[in-house]
């Protein structure tokens, strides 16, 4: 929960995947604040809206963010090489991505500022899952339509327990991509889509013995 | 209406009665986070002696919440039952805690005053109690359920066997629900959260879950914990769904963040039983809850969370559930910061929960980025037990592996047995002693050659 979220690493990770994040903060100055005012990790701070707001050119498909959430640990081991494998499945898919954008003190529902701002059609944010004792390091995905401030929970899909004993980051990319693929597909995320992935799943993962 | 106290110099004015709540309530994090706890201890306590002096009739002519605005409030309000509330319609709150305390509150004349209280009532008083009153006046209770086996009896307690995993994998659920049938847990379900909401993985899951049960001819009932519309849709595809669960909060907006309606719910609910898989009984609902959730929604209007809380339990006994579940620590430290606000949470929730007949069980549990420990849960599972708790968790080594939070242990579990010597539903108890799982003392056998033999029926 405390361990530092190592941006520097995860820039130049995403780099050598040809991509260029945009790092913003949300308006939690340091984790005490985070902890006891998520709301203030779900919005921009001011520099960072201008950031974005310099970077948006028009409207586009797909907002990939990066945030730290309650286990930066996750995100430092985890997060790069998930994006590394669901870059290939978007491509196959023929989905552009927009923008990738880093945020720290960031909650969940940060993305949908950023992605409202960046006009995104979609935003899928990898965040840090709260830190479990056996599995301290989990990543999670949020995936949220037509992203703009005051969506709820309900309108998001979740891949959850991305990490060394649960889902693979394959497994994940995979889940990922075909949520990604389906929201577009049919305008729509959250309790409406159903994640029937498994059956492609199956198909595509030989599973493990 | 304005409610006012003056202590000393010092007038104390509160705006309506959804002020006087927020104001009194002993403090947490997550009415601080909305901006609505009292100032100072001070002004907490002049609250408190207003609505001590308030007349619990006044709940019924001041709603919290609008009722032209939700329809959480149009329940409360639609099914408010006077001829039950009347034994106590001249009581204040404060007339009314010192009434639950006394021996005139026994547990039939408690069982039928449930449906004449609101859930802002329960609130109230809870409000004006000690640790000590929520736990006396909540032993009194006695709220009873049926599916396949019958949980609530005083003496008893149940719990839910948790057999999460990370990514759903059945030969780890199955030794997970392998490894809490040995230690006697289960009587209130076998509920799975599952980490995919892909209806086909949860259909296998509730496949899974069947043949256990029908296997070992267990007396219980299992639960796969998805979104009601996941379920719904799962039983037209004609999956064998004991238990419907929903969460659920206590306003209009907030269940609307969980993609929920109380018109859905009574849907869900009569798809369940238009199975009939129950053999004792029907309840087949199964919610869960928490503290600050309608909050966590921007959908709490200005009430405190323990009220919002009170609220979701009018919600969860119109559709006369198995079990109501305060998973009370899960939400975090920007709701509950620390375990002395958890243990006070724990006691409120089980509590209203009763007050209102609802069989309300606890998971005792917190996250690893509260000021939390399980010494914390030791305490809370310790004073639950004492206040006749419906029924708590069993999750192995008390560490949600899915979760990610921690909760309490199948060993918990027998701890508190123990210590107040509690039985499980009559049915479980039997089931156990039965299969040579437990003497005909019902404590577990210590009969570590029954193991192999088990687990090999169990995984074959």
């Amino acid at each position: 929960m405390h361990a530092a979220f190592d941006t520097k690493t995860l820039i130049a990770s995403l780099g050598a995947l040809g991509l260029d994040p945009v790092e913003v903060k949300s308006c939690a100055a340091n984790r005490r604040d985070y902890l006891r005012r998520p709301d203030l990790g779900r919005m921009l701070d001011a520099d960072s809206r201008r950031a974005l707001a310099g970077r948006a050119r028009g409207a586009c498909e797909l907002v990939l963010v990066i945030g730290d959430g309650l286990s930066p640990t996750a995100v430092n081991v985890h997060a790069a090489e998930v994006i590394g494998q669901l870059l290939p499945h978007l491509k196959q898919a023929g989905i552009a991505v927009g923008h990738v954008v880093i945020a720290s003190g960031a909650r969940v529902a940060l993305g949908d500022e950023i992605g409202e701002i960046l006009r995104a059609r979609l935003v899928a944010m990898l965040i840090g899952e709260r830190p479990g004792l056996s599995a301290p390091d989990s990543l999670g995905a949020y995936l949220t339509f037509s992203p703009k401030v005051g969506r709820s929970d309900a309108e998001r899909n979740c891949v959850s327990n991305i990490h060394g004993s649960g889902l693979s980051s394959a497994e994940a990319a995979f889940k990922i991509a075909w949520l990604i693929k389906e929201a577009l597909a049919r305008q729509i995320s959250g309790v409406a889509l159903k994640d029937e992935s498994g059956e492609a799943a199956a198909r595509q993962i030989a599973k493990p013995v | 209406m304005a409610y006012r106290k003056v202590i000393d110099a010092t007038a104390y004015v509160f705006d309506d009665l959804r002020e006087l709540l927020a104001k009194a309530t002993p403090p947490r994090s997550g009415d601080r986070l909305a901006g609505i706890a009292a100032g100072s201890a001070e002004e907490m306590i002049a609250a408190r002696m207003v609505l001590a002096d308030t007349p619990l009739r006044q709940f019924l002519n001041e709603a919290v919440v609008p009722y032209e605005d939700d329809e959480v409030t149009r329940l409360i309000v639609d099914t408010h039952d006077a001829k039950a509330f009347a034994p106590v319609a001249s009581l204040t709150v404060g007339a009314f805690r010192d009434w639950l305390l006394s021996d005139a509150a026994t547990t039939p004349v408690l069982a039928g005053l449930a449906r004449g209280l609101t859930p802002e009532m329960a609130a109230a008083v809870c409000k004006l109690m000690r640790n000590q009153d929520l736990i006396q006046v909540a032993k009194k209770y006695e709220v009873t359920t049926r599916f396949r086996n019958t949980i609530g009896l005083k003496g008893r307690m149940s719990t839910r066997l948790q057999p999460n995993h990370p990514f759903d994998d059945a030969r780890g659920i199955t030794a997970s629900i392998l490894d809490g049938l040995l230690l006697g847990s289960g009587d209130a379900c076998i509920g799975i959260n599952p980490a995919s909401d892909d209806p086909a993985m949860i259909g296998g899951l509730l496949r899974l879950l069947d043949d256990i049960i029908a296997r070992f001819d267990i007396p219980t009932q299992g639960c796969v914990l998805t979104h009601v519309t996941t379920t719904l849709g799962l039983i037209g595809q004609g999956l064998p769904v004991d238990l419907v669960f929903q969460s659920i909060a206590g306003t209009q907006a907030a269940n609307r963040s969980f993609g929920v309606n109380l018109a859905l719910l009574a849907e869900a609910r009569e798809a369940g039983l238009s199975l009939k898989r129950g053999t004792v009984g029907s309840n087949v609902m199964y919610f869960e809850t928490g503290q600050g959730s309608a909050l966590s929604a921007g959908a709490h209007h200005g009430v405190d969370q323990q009220t919002l809380e009170a609220r979701a339990y009018a919600v969860a006994r119109a559709f006369d559930p198995l079990l109501v579940n305060s998973v009370v620590g899960f939400i975090g430290p920007e709701y509950l910061y620390d375990g002395k606000e958890i243990i006070r949470a724990g006691l409120e929730d089980h509590f209203c929960g009763k007050l209102l007949g609802a069989p309300l069980g606890v998971d005792v549990c917190y996250t690893n980025h509260a000021e939390a420990d399980q010494d914390d849960m030791d305490n809370l599972l310790t004073l639950l037990a004492a206040a006749g708790v419906t029924f708590i968790m069993g999750v192995p080594g008390a560490d949600d592996v899915m979760l990610n939070y921690q909760s309490t242990s199948f060993h918990d579990a027998l701890y508190v047995r123990d210590l107040f010597g509690l039985r499980r539903a009559p049915e479980f108890d039997d089931w156990l002693v039965r299969l040579g799982l437990s003497g005909t003392d019902f404590r577990l056998a210590g009969n570590a050659g029954q193991l192999p033999d088990f687990a090999a029926k169990l995984i074959a």
